[in-house]
């Protein structure tokens, strides 16, 4: 066991591992990863500019009294800051948003998102009955750390009902979340309705819980978030490779050694913590949202743990930013609720945009492989058509310049519709494989010819392969080989033909292109 | 205790609307969708709020259009960032029914001057004063009787392909019976009944009496029949046991425990936690019975 621990590189921990990863990519990566943050900083700048642009548009119509589009110097004045309160609320609500960020990239990859969801409503009767019972004792129930001290023994209790179901019944996750949520939102309705019945009081410090109100923000609150925030961000960096372990391969950690239990707990219990410190500014139904949305927008960005946590902190931090600047200008606007619209306008844009996994990223790339296996199916189905012209006759690759091929012939051979072979006929002509000759007529170009051995040649080396020795039945071959003809490299062809003798089994596979026609061979 | 004419009602009808959310609920169970309740319970406040603005009314239908409609754009919504994003399930969830909360919030809040739209109400619901009506029977409770037949119907009516749907969605599309036009059905399903009974009993009674109920019969019986039967059962006697709770032992435990005088509390939270007592209740005897009990044998629910 110890003879492992130190095989694996570093067996301490080793603060924010993400910085190690970049130096190994070298300046390239840094610069990249940089643009694109910029980038996304002014895209969201711009974004929230139209935000709050857009906002007093709908209302107007409807209140005529409410919100006044503000003055320039306002805008700026606000969105540099300038102002004392909105200093303070920035301050606390992106201390918040970046540290929800952090942790919910954790959650995310443990696909437990929603147990966030869980986790809020359950905080509710714990501060109802915090409220009830620090009143009863004669003390101040509306106190901040009264309310947030009952908020998160809710909480905890919560995510310990979740976890005790999924062990010990063979109830699902969403089961269990569901039920916590219900059950325990239900129990907490009870106490804020017998909580208005009180003499001592309303409820209204309690519905800013549930609510947020960002604005009511005391700078002793926002300290105290500050440094909460901090403290979860450190905690995050400090585990953040137990964490990384955790959530890529968790029995691996237990193997390891790693306190696998443990670091689950920590890691529910900073989810906990993000929840609970953002009651008071986003509020018990949004909370939820700071931890799931930044990171699920930052998951398009990166495929790297490291890089995502910081741009799911960032994105948080911008949102944030973004709400707060929204509801400064506009009082009437609620922040929690802005800056959950700010972070899903940025999810938005990322999943469109997003250079990792965005939606048009992966489209250009499966269309790019499309075209490429298309164009394969089409060399090979020029080839198949002159041999069975051929018939057999003469050696591998004689027949190939002779005959012309049809369009029609083409279309009948293979499932293309018309539109299809025709886009396919255009790239191969662009490409200088495919010649017109006429009405509806092509040849294969001296270089077409080449590729289409090539192809044909890959093909069927696959089909013996599987044959001969993936004890594939020759009537399923044909499919696999079309899958895997597509991804081969050279190199493995290469191995392949050292592999297989030629002419195994009544198939003629084409000799190499490239060695027996050196004029017509592709570099 | 002082039991009246109303309680009778505020029982009746909020066993009818428990009982038409147990029904889906226990499809919702099997598909793993149990959190679409919560979601669309949350998702649909844009609906009203917009249902509102664009008729300058609370009439009941604009209301319910709109409901509907964003109930069911969250799950198709949801669907869509999920296969086109490839965001985790939960997660696409969660960005749709945060995103539309916090939009239905600030369209409420923009509109607050003209609006008499409480978004508390719509959480907690009000069956107390729901079914004070000039009649003898309340409206209400004719609309959860629907709710229930209807519900009723088309499982009766769809009973087997929502069975097979739900068990082997491979085997359903095999043999012609579409295991996605099942599931966009019930998700419909889901939306209606939670906008129908959300306006009179609030949204978390929803989401319990849709999960509760059907967990606890989950976890008493293997069989289909049986489970539907008994989340129906329960999700009934939780109703009860609930106003009764919400009448008597809350307020009683309240005293007791020194935090206070007060009379009666919500209604519909207390049947939420009923139902949750109840769930506990069959999750002990499920952990007993798997101890000491014989092997149990017959279908297993999918893993």
């Amino acid at each position: 066991m110890s003879a492992l621990r130190h095989e694996h590189r570093g067996g301490r921990v080793t603060p924010c591992p993400p910085l190690s990863g970049l130096s190994e990519r070298g300046a390239h990566g840094v610069t990249r990863t940089t643009l694109v943050m910029l980038c996304l900083y002014i895209v969201l700048m711009a974004f929230s500019a139209i935000a709050s642009e857009e906002a007093p548009r709908g209302g107007r119509s409807i209140t005529d009294n409410s919100i006044q589009w503000p003055a320039p110097e306002l805008i700026w004045r606000v969105a540099t800051l300038q102002d004392y309160n909105t200093r303070v609320v920035f301050l606390g609500v992106s201390a918040l948003s970046s540290a929800a960020g952090l942790v919910g990239t954790f959650l995310l990859l443990r696909k437990r998102s929603l147990l966030s969801d869980a986790v809020s409503h359950a905080t509710l009767p714990g501060l109802a009955l915090a409220f009830l019972i620090v009143e009863a004792a004669g003390g101040n129930g509306r106190a901040l750390p009264v309310l947030l001290a009952g908020a998160a023994v809710g909480g905890v209790l919560g995510m310990t009902t979740v976890t005790l179901i999924r062990r010990f019944s063979r109830l699902k996750d969403d089961v269990a979340l569901a039920l916590v949520l219900s059950v325990f939102f239900g129990l907490g309705v009870c106490f804020i309705v017998a909580i208005q019945q009180l003499p001592t009081g309303n409820a209204a410090g309690l519905d800013h819980m549930i609510y947020g109100k960002a604005a009511a923000m005391s700078s002793g609150d926002a300290k105290l978030i500050l440094g909460a925030g901090l403290v979860v961000a450190l905690i995050c960096i400090a585990l953040f490779k137990e964490f990384r372990l955790l959530c890529f391969d968790e029995n691996f950690a237990a193997v390891q050694g790693w306190p696998r239990i443990l670091l689950d707990l920590m890691l529910m219990g900073l989810v906990v913590a993000v929840t609970v410190i953002g009651l008071q500014a986003v509020g018990l139904l949004l909370s939820v949202a700071l931890l799931i949305v930044p990171a699920a927008a930052a998951r398009f960005w990166s495929e790297s743990l490291g890089k995502t946590a910081w741009i799911a902190a960032a994105i948080g931090l911008v949102s944030g930013w973004g709400g707060v600047l929204a509801s400064a200008l506009f009082p009437k606007l609620p922040a929690g609720a802005m800056i959950v619209l700010v972070a899903c306008g940025v999810f938005a844009f990322s999943m469109l945009f997003g250079v990792r996994r965005g939606v048009w990223v992966r489209w250009r790339e499966h269309r790019r492989v499309k075209q490429r296996v298309g164009h394969q199916h089409l060399m090979r189905a020029c080839y198949e058509l002159l041999e069975s012209r051929a018939n057999g006759q003469g050696s591998a690759g004689d027949f190939l310049g002779a005959g012309q091929i049809g369009f029609d012939e083409l279309l009948r051979r293979e499932s293309w519709s018309h539109h299809v072979l025709s886009g396919l006929l255009r790239v191969g002509q662009a490409a200088g494989f495919v010649a017109t000759e006429g009405q509806n007529q092509f040849r294969l170009t001296a270089s077409g010819r080449a590729e289409a051995r090539r192809v044909v040649r890959n093909h069927r080396l696959w089909e013996l392969y599987l044959i001969e020795h993936a004890d594939v039945a020759p009537s399923h071959v044909h499919h696999d080989a079309d899958e895997i003809e597509h991804v081969v490299d050279a190199n493995i062809v290469a191995r392949l033909e050292e592999m297989l003798s030629a002419g195994v089994a009544g198939t003629v596979v084409p000799v190499n292109p490239e060695l027996s026609a050196p004029g017509g061979a592709r570099s | 205790m002082n039991w009246t004419e109303l309680d009778t009602w505020i029982v009746l009808t909020a066993a009818l609307v428990a009982m038409a959310c147990a029904l889906p609920g226990v499809f919702l169970l099997l598909n793993r969708q149990s959190m679409l309740g919560d979601a669309i319970s949350h998702g649909v406040l844009p609906g009203l709020a917009i249902a509102f603005l664009a008729t300058g009314s609370r009439a009941p239908w604009a209301m319910l259009l709109g409901a509907v409609i964003a109930g069911v754009l969250t799950g198709v919504l949801t669907q869509w960032v999920q296969r086109f994003g490839q965001v985790e399930g939960g997660a696409s969830m969660g960005v749709v029914f945060c995103f539309l909360f916090a939009l239905g919030l600030i369209l409420i809040r923009t509109a607050a001057d003209h609006v008499d739209l409480d978004p508390g109400c719509v959480l907690y619901g009000s069956i107390e004063t729901a079914v004070v009506d000039v009649n003898r029977v309340p409206r209400i409770f004719w609309i959860s009787g629907a709710m229930l037949g209807v519900n009723a119907l088309l499982t009766a009516l769809f009973y087997k392909e929502l069975k097979i749907a739900s068990f082997d969605p491979d085997l359903a599309t095999a043999q012609g019976i579409s295991a996605v036009w099942v599931r966009n059905g019930l998700t419909i399903v889901t939306a209606i009944t939670t906008v129908m009974a959300f306006e009179s009993v609030g949204s978390i009674l929803v989401i319990a009496m849709m999960v509760a109920p059907a967990a606890a019969a989950s976890l008493l019986s293997h069989r289909l029949s049986v489970i539907m039967w008994l989340s129906l059962l329960l999700a009934g006697l939780a109703a009860v046991l609930g106003h009764v709770g919400a009448l008597t032992i809350f307020p009683a435990t309240l005293a007791k425990l020194g935090l206070g005088k007060t009379g009666a509390t919500s209604t519909a939270g207390m049947m939420a936690v009923t139902a949750g007592v109840l769930f506990a209740l069959a999750f002990a005897w499920s952990l007993v019975k798997d101890r000491f009990g014989r092997q149990t044998s017959g279908i297993r629910l999918p893993a």
